[in-house]
């Protein structure tokens, strides 16, 4: 009796630190790596500009000084200054904090939508698990761009609704692996002895099984998010993500392209911006895969 | 070849599933077109028309109907393949699309050569060589494909390849003084342009596809590169490839005439799959090459909330997709000796 | 009669792991048949498999490792593309995983022909054919048109065997030819290997962890434990085994018209690590 009670003190005590030296390894792993160094490296970057964008950048984002336009990179104008002589260095400053925003409002919606999904799917099986997954696989029978573009069409285009429109079409890839990891674990036995004691259902999925799909769902996420940030580009790119003046980088572009053949420079670094991040995330992504797949490790 | 009771269950099943998928994608797109801002009768009527024309049109719009029923209208229509007209061209939308998707199809095809020709040996060195030098610049060559906003790298290679350089041709499908000049038999121009022994004009359309059909095929091919190298690597390691060697294969022979025998289903799978998320890549770069295919008809209509223009269009890639999945299966069917 | 192999000294260690997988091991073999027994992880496969110079990512070392006139420790690749599957083979232990599955059996057989004759496409197909006769096929025109999931597990061993002796090398190394098959059919896949073997005069080295067939089929048989070579012995005084191992192992076999009662555990003891079985 006395030795079951230590034991079940003893658990969540020692399963906390483990936690922290999984996560602590696999950042090991990642920094050993050079390509997911640089991953990590530039979405620490991001993170910083994101922050402290008004520290960092040395102009206001929206001034527009008509004295200045079509400036090319010099000292005052690190990047150059668009057809409106706004800086472009301060303007893409500013946009990570759209990028990140969009990273973040995605990740929130499209984590616990997919998690609920692939949950309640896997966990309850037959007729209820055959419905859920005819509708990702309705979902998943567009390219995601097409389909946030008509979602979008249909919503209005502005920034919040393409970002509504990314994370609609972004969930279906989670669902189907929360639901894959659900069905794993859907017989271990502390799920049965839950039951067993009359846990209901959604109290099961959300103490038991949730916590348990969460850390893939976490790296798929991740693996995601190049896509998220391409997606978003384009959509502002073609007119339907954020509008102007607001500093995002695929609009940015977009108002560059007819200045193109005379100030390379509208174009080029909103599209390094977007390139480097969206670069960073895959690195990583595949970094954490090398590091979390037993599969990669070459045996016989 | 028999079909036994099992695989006839297995086919109808199959295609019961496609059904729904099919009958879902129906209900979203019907949703997307009721969901838009744009008032359809307004769009159609124009902004001064009177009262009594609006309210007939709305009728016979059958907007004054319940949803379902309006649902209903909407099968009938698709059924009959009636998708109305759009308003920006005044055509039927159907005929806009018969002469707009042969472009995208000329452009996804030469990508997906270009792509998998690219793709595919890039992932078979990667996978022989992994973990040395090769394989880490093949991975960040394929991960710099998957990660660049292509409707950017299109824009830096016009400034690069067209207008500093000259190599190839710039916006549109061919030169501004060609236009016309080749009758549109079966709308994809190389074709028509070879049947109407013009020359001049299939040189130019081939010059004016290359570009935008290099990029989607580098974007394409990273994703081809990466499932080759994982195919790749799950057979390296197997004990008939260590057979192979046995018998006194070289390295090279092992890998193509053994190893990379037992991809080929996976990969026609792969590349099947990839010729339809080359749609996506589409839009964007027809954009910037002023290429007059599917994907600048989209986008096109969207700016403007032309409604059946742009449900057809999603239905349409919709079934591409459906389609291209369905002809991945088969394909799969039909390769592999297990199979049948 | 000079040896086919000779083995002095052969140390393997995979690359990425501390301990050797193989340490000192030294053996040679004539124009007989012998048995390779241990139990599994012994690192029996892994000599065999550095036999025939397969071991891309492991690191060998020896006094000596000969085939023939061939110098397997310095041999080019090169140089084994025309050693290995001409005059020396190999038969793997499970046809379901040996074959490659979108090949007709019979099209892997002739590409074993072909790799080292220069021949045309129907000669290397009349070989085949013959090859299939030979391993006791009874419709050969039929099985070579099969494909390997179309055959049962000893056909497929069968074809297997046909493919490795097609070009009558001189060594043969059967690594558990017969585990992955019903134990029906095991002794008669075992009995045509043997035929052919002695009609050749082909050397053979089986690997196996079963005394018994090791003992029926073979002149002569080397004990192997944790990685090296604790005994070699006659296959006919295998009674007169001295290490403890080997009495162990013997101890745990069952045998027909033996004592009842339970078979005997092996009681493992560390010294056995540092004895070194003695050179037959
Ligand atoms: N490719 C490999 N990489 C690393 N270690 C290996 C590899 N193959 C085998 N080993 C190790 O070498 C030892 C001997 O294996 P093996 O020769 O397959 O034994 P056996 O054939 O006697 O069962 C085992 O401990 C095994 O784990
Ligand atoms: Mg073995």
């Amino acid at each position: 009796m006395s030795m079951t009670q230590e034991t079940s003190a003893a658990l969540p005590r020692r399963t906390m630190p483990q936690g922290l030296i999984a996560a602590r390894n696999i950042v090991v792993f990642l920094t050993r790596s050079p390509t997911s160094l640089f991953g990590l490296v530039v979405l620490g970057l991001l993170l910083i500009l994101a922050l402290f964008a008004p520290l960092i950048a040395t102009h206001d984002p929206y001034m527009q000084d008509l004295q200045n336009t079509l400036h090319p990179p010099s000292s005052d104008y690190l990047f150059g200054t668009d057809e409106l002589g706004r800086d472009i260095f301060s303007r893409l400053v500013h946009g990570s904090r759209i990028t990140l925003t969009i990273i973040f409002l995605v990740t929130i919606v499209v984590g616990p939508l997919g998690l609920i999904f692939g949950t309640v799917a896997g966990y309850f099986g037959g007729k209820v698990d055959t419905v859920l997954m005819r509708i990702t696989d309705i979902f998943l029978s567009f390219p995601s761009l097409i389909l946030s573009l008509a979602f979008v069409a249909a919503l209005g285009p502005s920034l919040n609704n393409a970002i509504i429109a990314i994370a609609l079409t972004a969930w279906p890839p989670i669902a189907r692996l929360a639901r894959a990891e659900t069905m794993t674990f859907r017989q271990a036995d502390y799920i049965s002895a839950a039951r067993l004691q009359g846990a209901s259902p959604a109290r099961i999925i959300w103490r038991s099984i949730v916590p348990m799909c969460l850390p893939s769902v976490l790296i798929r996420l991740t693996l995601n998010m190049a896509t998220v940030i391409l997606t978003a580009a384009g959509l502002g790119f073609l007119g339907l993500g954020a509008q102007p003046p607001l500093p995002e980088w695929g609009a940015m572009i977009a108002t560059g392209r007819r200045y193109m053949i005379d100030s390379w420079w509208l174009v080029t670094f909103p599209g390094l911006a977007i390139l480097s991040v969206s670069l960073a995330f895959n690195l990583l992504g595949d970094g954490l895969r090398d590091a979390l797949d037993p599969k990669q490790m070459n045996r016989r | 070849m028999r079909l036994s009771r099992r695989r006839l269950n297995g086919l109808t099943e199959h295609g019961f599933s496609i059904l729904i998928t099919l009958f879902g994608l129906l209900i979203l797109t019907f949703v997307i077109g009721r969901i838009m801002p744009t008032d359809p009768v307004r769009a159609m009527v124009g902004e001064d028309a009177s009262r009594e024309v609006y309210e007939h049109v709305y009728q016979q719009l059958g907007l004054d109907k319940p949803m379902w029923q309006q649902f209903l209208l909407y099968l009938r229509d698709v059924v009959t393949l009636d998708f109305g007209t759009s308003i920006r061209t005044g055509q039927p939308v159907l005929q806009d699309i018969a002469r707009a998707l042969p472009a995208t199809i000329e452009l996804a095809t030469f990508a997906i050569i270009i792509g998998a020709g690219l793709g595919t040996p890039m992932g078979v060195i990667a996978a022989v060589n992994k973990d040395k030098w090769q394989d880490q610049v093949i991975r960040v060559l394929s991960l710099m494909g998957h990660s660049m906003p292509i409707f950017w790298t299109g824009m830096i290679a016009l400034l690069i390849f067209y207008a500093n350089l000259g190599w190839v041709g710039g916006s549109g499908r061919m030169s501004q003084f060609y236009i016309g000049l080749v009758p549109e038999r079966t709308n994809f121009l190389l074709i028509d342009s070879i049947l109407a022994g013009q020359w001049d004009v299939f040189w130019s359309a081939l010059n004016h596809l290359i570009l935008p059909a290099a990029l989607l095929g580098y974007s394409s091919s990273a994703y081809i590169t990466r499932m080759t190298r994982s195919f790749m690597l799950d057979q390296i390691n197997q004990e008939y490839v260590t057979t192979a060697r046995v018998k006194g294969l070289s390295r090279r022979q092992t890998i193509w005439r053994h190893a990379f025998g037992n991809i080929r289903v996976q990969l026609v799978t792969i590349v099947a799959l990839a010729y339809g998320s080359l749609l996506e890549g589409a839009v964007l770069i027809e954009t910037v090459f002023a290429f007059p295919g599917f994907g600048q008809y989209l986008t096109s209509n969207l700016l403007i909330g032309d409604m059946n223009a742009v449900m057809t269009c999603v239905l349409i890639v919709g079934v591409i997709f459906i389609g291209l999945n369905i002809l991945s299966d088969i394909l799969y069917r039909v390769f592999d000796p297990r199979t049948r | 009669m000079d040896p086919i192999l000779d083995i002095r000294n052969l140390s393997i260690r995979y690359q990425g792991s501390a301990e050797p997988a193989v340490r000192n091991v030294s053996f040679t073999l004539g124009r007989e048949r012998l048995g390779i027994v241990g139990e599994s992880g012994s690192g029996k496969s892994t000599v065999g498999r550095a036999i025939m110079r397969l071991l891309d990512t492991a690191e060998l070392t020896a006094d000596k490792m000969t085939f023939e006139e061939v110098d397997l420790l310095n041999a080019s690749e090169r140089q084994m593309l025309k050693v290995r599957g001409q005059r020396m083979s190999m038969i793997l232990q499970d046809p379901k995983f040996s074959l490659n599955p979108i090949q007709r059996c019979g099209h892997q057989i002739a590409e074993a022909y072909r790799t080292h004759v220069r021949c045309t496409k129907a000669e290397a197909r009349q070989r085949a054919v013959e090859m299939l006769e030979q391993v006791h096929i009874r419709d050969p025109e039929r099985v070579y048109d099969m494909y390997p999931h179309e055959v049962s597990g000893g056909m497929g061993q069968r074809v297997m065997i046909a493919m490795m002796l097609l070009t009558s090398p001189d060594l043969v190394i059967a690594d558990e030819p017969t585990s992955a098959l019903d134990v029906t059919i095991r002794l008669q896949v075992l009995r045509i290997l043997d035929g052919l073997v002695r009609d050749k005069g082909i050397g053979l080295v089986m690997i196996s962890h079963d005394l018994n067939l090791v003992r029926a089929f073979c002149d002569r048989v080397l004990i192997m434990y944790a990685g090296r070579l604790v005994e070699t012995l006659d296959a006919k005084h295998l009674d007169r085994a001295q290490h403890p191992y080997t009495q162990g192992l013997l101890a745990a076999q069952p045998r027909i018209g033996g004592p009842r009662g339970p078979l005997s555990v092996l009681d493992r003891q560390d010294s056995w690590l540092n004895a070194q079985g003695e050179v037959a």
